[in-house]
């Protein structure tokens, strides 16, 4: 019987301390795994076997794929910082469930052999100076949600390599913000050979946050 | 930072995905040696659906001289045999290898340039300097 639902994991055992280093899970979060809850259908008829988030930061959205996808998926979790590479694997590890954690910038670590078959990428998207992207590695928070101009000089960095991470049927999530340009990137990430569709939209003080979710053109979603 | 819970450590799958190619000067950066220091051996649970389904995915011959290199390739043979879909204990050897031989401490290192990227408390660090790249 499989289910339906996507149950938050724990985080008590991380503590206001741990959260002046790591990217306490926020709205954008939470919707990120409310739009993977709404597809939890597809996600399993498409029974990805390699999983990959990338920023993963508390681990929460990692946790929680690997709790519900259980023993037949093998879950990756890249982050740039390093105390949010612990935190993903604590996280992970207090919820009984086992994920690999890579220290490293996107995914320029991994071998480009299109074998990913769910991505997902909650990125910094705040517009802010672009200095503050290339923040100092003593600022690890910044990096979670300086997105320096327009918010989109990170995932503009993602978007290229796409092509040759994700799977012929592999579905791409990511979160973004209406500041972001949300009809630009549908147009970049065209380009590139995907179709997008905005799956999730919610207004959060001030901030109309989207979840996009991406296949490639040849792949039809049933 | 430092969590007081035990941490999961790298295991040779996720090594079979690693390169360095990223870096200034390196071409393919594949497959990166492994400097074991702390190896674990843990049990965990044989799904043969997913080893079947993850083996298109691997390069066979990187994972196999890894856990050769490590002294853990047990009696997995050298090739992939055919029809492995339905050979269980086959299946049952690359699940071990995947997934129950972990590095908790120790270096990958680039086979091109030797630059070492160190694992410590079973995650490995593949962040490049500015100069590196």
């Amino acid at each position: 019987m499989p289910s339906f639902k996507i149950e938050t994991p724990s985080l008590s055992h991380l503590s206001h301390e741990d959260y002046i280093n790591v990217y306490e899970p926020a709205e954008d979060s939470f919707l990120l795994l409310d739009a993977l809850e709404d597809d939890l259908e597809l996600l399993q008829q498409r029974r990805p076997v390699l999983c990959l988030e990338v920023g993963s930061g508390s681990g929460v959205v990692t946790t929680a794929i690997a709790r519900t996808l259980g023993a037949e998926v093998f879950c990756l979790a890249i982050d740039i910082n390093q105390a949010a590479c612990s935190a993903t694997n604590c996280t992970a590890k207090e919820n009984g469930v086992k994920v690999d954690v890579i220290n490293g910038d996107l995914v320029t670590p991994l071998r480009g052999v299109c074998a990913v078959d769910l991505l997902v990428f909650n990125p910094p998207y705040v517009p802010t100076p672009h200095c503050e992207v290339i923040t100092s590695l003593e600022e690890p928070l910044t990096r979670a949600w300086a997105g320096g101009e327009r918010g989109r000089e990170v995932m503009d960095r993602l978007f290229p390599l796409l092509p040759e991470v994700l799977a012929p049927q592999g579905l791409f999530y990511m979160v973004a913000i209406e500041n972001n340009d949300v009809p630009q990137i549908r147009e970049v990430l065209s380009a590139l050979g995907f179709q997008s569709h905005v799956v999730k939209q919610r207004r959060v003080r001030g901030e109309h946050l989207v979840v996009l979710r991406c296949q490639k053109h040849s792949d039809s979603l049933e | 930072m430092v969590f007081r819970c035990a941490v999961h450590n790298m295991k040779l799958l996720t090594h079979n995905m690693l390169t360095s190619k990223c870096m200034k000067g390196v071409t393919v950066g594949y497959p990166l040696g492994i400097v074991a220091k702390d190896i674990k051996v843990s049990e965990t649970e044989f799904n043969s659906e997913f080893v079947s389904r993850i083996i298109p995915k691997l390069d066979w011959n990187a994972l196999w001289k890894a856990a050769d290199s490590i002294g853990h390739s047990g009696d997995l043979p050298q090739q992939l045999m055919e029809d492995y879909e339905n050979n269980e204990e086959f299946l049952k050897k690359v699940h071990h290898v995947l997934l129950e031989v972990e590095i908790i401490n120790g270096e990958l290192v680039c086979p091109e340039s030797g630059r070492k990227f160190p694992i410590s408390q079973g995650i490995p660090n593949m962040l490049l300097n500015e100069d590196e790249l």
